[in-house]
């Protein structure tokens, strides 16, 4: 399996990404910088956090013209997987790849903090290495992670199942005071109607290894890391 | 040729900014304040266009980057520069 970790200016969680797929799961890396017009073969693009272009204007809204998106747009509509993270969800969001949009937190504060987080679908690239209903403990860092979209967009995201990431206590209960930062119904990760471009906002590569706190962040890179076995095998 | 472009956030987005602001004045004193919303106020200078191009051209600019119509509206005033030395 090969990774590609998109690099912007003003990117700051490559290299932590970059660190979990070679360093612990032993994965191809591949870092693509953002004027970069091939995905050099990679399988998985992972667009990680940060304040892309220093989120001038709105998070994500300069990056999605970065000569690069127009690669990951097309390696999306082919079903390559596409897996943005924090400032990669709000840059996923703006392009369109996917719907929505991430909005100033409730509380106006940057929240960095542990959060836990209740697997809704299995069934993907992303989450195969879960168990059904797992509960993640899995960090956030953002300022901007609130999830919106309009009643129509979140009763079909809701109907087609695209939400893979809430909120939750650590028994998994969806409720309001696991919300870090007023995300519609407690949304912190969606999937493509396909399911294969994900956007999450909390930081799996920060808890891969037991020294950072948690390893639970290591299930979602494993379970891409071994759908890309799967194909080669099936 | 002087194009002023506000944007702000779409009446069912949470405006946690303004909803802070408002309680701000209230607290100073401003009772009379029901609702405060807070976007952006964007200038941009335009050369070579007559008006009516510069107002299809800016509608394209907000459409395309200046606005996110998830979240966001947007309106705008076309204004001549006064004239300069």
């Amino acid at each position: 399996m090969k990774f590609g970790v998109v690099v912007f200016p003003g990117t700051w969680s490559d290299r932590d990404c970059g660190w979990v797929i070679d360093q612990v799961l032993g994965q191809d890396l591949v870092y693509l910088w953002h004027k970069d017009t091939d995905l050099k073969g990679c399988d998985c693009v992972i667009l990680p956090g940060g304040f892309a272009y220093g989120d001038y204007l709105r998070t994500g809204a300069i990056a999605r013209f970065a000569p690069v998106m127009e690669q990951v747009g097309e390696f999306a509509d082919r079903g390559g997987l596409v897996w943005g993270i924090c400032n990669g969800f709000q840059v996923l969001c703006e392009a369109g790849l996917l719907p929505g949009a991430l909005i100033r937190n409730a509380s106006l504060e940057f929240r960095c903090e542990w959060t836990h987080l209740l697997v809704e679908r299995t069934d993907l690239p992303f989450t195969s290495s879960c168990a059904e209903r797992d509960v993640l403990r899995v960090p956030i860092a953002h300022g901007e992670g609130s999830y919106f979209a309009d009643p129509a967009t979140l009763s079909r995201l809701e109907q087609r199942g695209q939400v893979v990431l809430r909120y939750s206590d650590a028994n998994g209960r969806v409720i309001p005071s696991a919300n870090p930062n007023g995300s519609l119904h407690n949304i912190a990760g969606i999937v493509n109607a396909r399911g294969n471009v994900l956007g999450m906002m909390p930081h799996p590569e920060r808890c891969s290894e037991a020294e950072l706190g948690g390893t639970d962040g290591l299930k979602l890179f494993r379970s891409v890391a071994e759908s890309g076995l799967k194909v080669l095998v099936s | 040729m002087i194009a002023r472009v506000l944007v702000t956030p779409k009446p069912v987005v949470n405006d946690p900014q303004g909803l802070t602001v408002k309680q701000g004045l209230a607290s100073l004193g401003f009772r009379e304040v029901t609702d405060v919303r807070i976007g952006k106020y964007i200038e941009i200078n335009l050369e070579g266009t007559t008006e009516h191009e510069a107002r299809q051209r800016v509608e394209e600019m907000c459409r395309q980057l200046l606005a996110n119509h998830v979240i966001e509206d947007f309106r705008f005033e076309i204004e001549r520069e006064h004239s300069r030395r």
